[in-house]
């Protein structure tokens, strides 16, 4: 339970912040019930530092022995041509700006099979090394193997960050590290910052409309991952070649226990691809069912656009998980982004909000999603909706 | 064939509403259901158990109210369930509970294939599975569409960036399940229910699998939430109300005027 010393004055700023409601003033001193969950939210709030969690007897290391700001790069793999994924120049980009802050190097580090003509483009980034593990054995990714290769580097050189894009592979890879290091991992950060030291890791939490900063002050490297989309790549340095450092790493024997039998590429999709789209029309859980989405997929025919969805639609099943918009989805930046019947939570909005042009339905006036729209409509998507395809038919006759 | 299915009760996200003031989630009165990720694992399991005589278990972490997602599984085919539920464990991150569960997992002993949703609907890290793994000293294959296994060997179909993965893997593996969007979860009869009242559950505390206390709860946690916060303010925009026709006639007005159409 959270530790509530004599200093409370009851001021209450505590119950309110709670995510789990387990706070609550009793005899105006606030109080934690069984649902307390430890998580820590409320004492940064204190006004009097009344809160705390309890002390815990974590050995401290000597985290100044911890140096360097890497990112794991993924190269793309449809069994047949190999690129690097752009979201590792993503990662360097912010991974710059963070060794800067911390007067530390920044490393790309590249697992896989004739690597060396990626060299130059990673070098671009304001890349200072390149640890390159390279072998046949490495032409295809698999969970043991890049794994041992990653704790062998890790634990040689002691980086501060390591920071993984949280697609399929990295979403596979960064946990067994972490697990292995005995060290911290945030999944899907929308934002990455250096304070006191510290990686400070934001991303919306506890499921409501509320974001978090989550550190790891006693444990490194401090570990993130980080969906596609989500930092701009920036080339800070386009005539420069990074210091190549191969390793030889031998490939562990449990890597053979599972083995991959074959690989189908989906067919390009009709539609554009939504983080690709110029105009995105997106449907929340108040489109209600297949023909509200409906409705979504003529105006965005209509409009040369595709069509999205909040996590809300997804979970009713109104739109595969692919067609996520938001922290654990997609995220885009359209010319035009319409938002229908979405409220507007912060996890949907950290996907959407660099659009240039929002505009938000909605019939509720006080929803969030007016916070980020350009034009706010409030009314009835279903109602409106039907004239504007209609409208828009007309105006291109 | 053992298999272990690991399981977390978790608030029906589709039912809970946010408090427009602290931005929290209202929790009071908010069905709990079976992680909708947890509940497809299950029932591929009990496939694996129609096919080849397999017993499963149900493992979860959580309070003692959690005991009732055991009894769905139980209900729906399951044959056993462990419930760990310590103070011990409050504040643990995903590398503490995944080493608590492995760590049960031990200590029920006999295993040849452990499956887990990807994720819990209420945290999205797909973090724990791999832990588990891990800790087990096991392969993983994460994200995982449909399962089939016999005495010795699973072959799954695993979801990559554009496309899928047929993969094998020799026993014992920990597979993740990813459902498909339209997928709609099973309940169990009244009947079946009734019947398998008589199913054993068990309750374990940290003490009763032997877990080590510096790795439980706070203490195995590297995770430490710095502050929370609103999302930052913004500038609200234009904002129109009237009729359905007056408001899809501004819209397509907008649309000129960004020169969306002509």
């Amino acid at each position: 339970m959270i530790q509530i010393s004599a200093n409370c004055v009851g001021c209450g700023k505590c119950v309110s912040t709670c995510p789990f409601g387990a706070l609550s003033l009793v005899n105006r001193k606030a109080v934690a019930s069984n649902a307390c969950t430890m998580c820590g939210a409320c004492v940064s709030g204190c006004p009097v530092k009344a809160l705390s969690l309890p002390a815990t007897g974590a050995a401290k290391k000597d985290l100044s022995a911890y140096k360097g700001v890497w990112v794991f790069i993924e190269i793309s793999d449809d069994g047949k041509t190999q690129k690097v994924r752009p979201v590792g120049f993503e990662l360097l980009s912010k991974g710059r700006e963070l060794a800067d802050q911390l007067g530390e190097e920044l490393c790309a580090v590249i697992i896989g099979n004739n690597i060396q003509p990626y060299f130059t483009e990673l070098s671009q980034y304001g890349t200072d090394k390149i640890y390159a593990v390279e072998g046949p054995a490495y032409a295809r990714y698999n969970t043991a193997a890049y794994a041992n290769a990653m704790v062998t580097l890790i634990k040689k050189y002691n980086p501060s960050v390591v920071l993984y894009p949280s697609t399929y592979i990295g979403r596979d890879l960064s946990p067994r590290i972490s697990s292995e290091l005995f060290v911290g991992l945030t999944a899907d950060c929308t934002g990455l910052s250096i304070k006191e030291g510290n990686l400070i890791q934001t991303r919306p939490a506890f499921g409501g409309n509320i974001m978090a900063d989550i550190k790891c002050p006693d444990y490194r490297p401090q570990m993130s991952t980080v969906r596609p989309n989500v930092f701009k790549k920036v080339v800070t340095t386009p005539n420069r070649m990074a210091q190549i450092v191969n390793e030889m790493i031998s490939v562990p024997a449990e890597a053979s226990r599972v083995r991959i039998i074959n690989t189908h590429m989906d067919p390009p999709a009709a539609g554009m691809k939504l983080d690709e789209a110029e105009v995105v029309i997106a449907g929340g859980r108040g489109m209600k069912n297949q023909e509200g989405f409906n409705l979504l997929e003529t105006l965005a025919g209509e409009l040369g656009g595709t069509v999205g969805a909040s996590r809300a639609a997804i979970d009713l099943g109104l739109k595969p998980k692919e067609q996520q918009i938001g922290q654990s989805g997609v995220t885009v930046s359209a010319k035009l982004y319409v938002a229908c019947a979405i409220s507007g939570a912060v996890q949907h909005v950290v996907g959407m909000e660099h659009s240039d042009v929002i505009i938000g339905i909605n019939k509720d006036a006080n929803a969030p999603i007016f916070n980020v729209c350009k034009y706010g409509l409030v009314g009835d998507a279903h109602q409106i909706l039907p004239r504007i395809i209609e409208q828009v038919k007309n105006a291109k006759k | 064939m053992n298999i272990i299915v690991c399981i977390k009760q978790v608030p029906d996200s589709t039912q809970v509403k946010v408090d427009p003031k602290t931005g929290t989630l209202i929790r009071a009165g908010v069905p709990s259901i079976l992680n909708p990720y947890d509940h497809f694992a299950l029932e591929k399991a009990l496939e694996i158990k129609a096919k080849t005589g397999a017993k499963v278990t149900v493992l979860s972490m959580g309070p003692a109210q959690a005991t009732a997602v055991l009894r769905l599984a139980l209900a729906l085919g399951a044959d056993e369930g462990v419930l760990l539920s310590d103070r011990a464990f409050a504040g643990s991150d995903t590398w503490a509970t995944s080493y608590a569960l492995a760590t049960a997992v031990k200590k029920i002993g006999q295993y040849d294939l452990i499956l887990c949703g990807q994720m819990a609907i209420d945290g999205d890290t797909a973090q724990t599975g791999p832990g588990i793994a891990f800790h087990l000293g096991i392969p993983q294959i994460t994200f995982c569409e449909s399962i089939d296994a016999n005495g010795s060997q699973v072959v799954v179909k695993k979801l990559i960036e554009g496309g899928h993965q047929i993969l094998e893997a020799d026993l014992p593996v920990l597979v993740t399940m990813t459902m498909p969007h339209d997928y709609v979860a099973k309940y169990p009869s009244f009947m079946a229910a009734h019947k398998a009242q008589d199913k054993a559950t068990y309750t374990w505390t940290a003490a009763d699998i032997g877990a080590d206390p510096h790795k439980l709860g706070l203490e195995g946690s590297p995770t430490r939430v710095d502050r929370i916060f609103p999302p930052p303010a913004r500038q609200k925009g234009e904002m129109f109300s009237g009729s359905a026709v007056e408001l899809a006639d501004k819209f397509v007005e907008i649309l000129k005027k960004e020169s969306v159409i002509k």
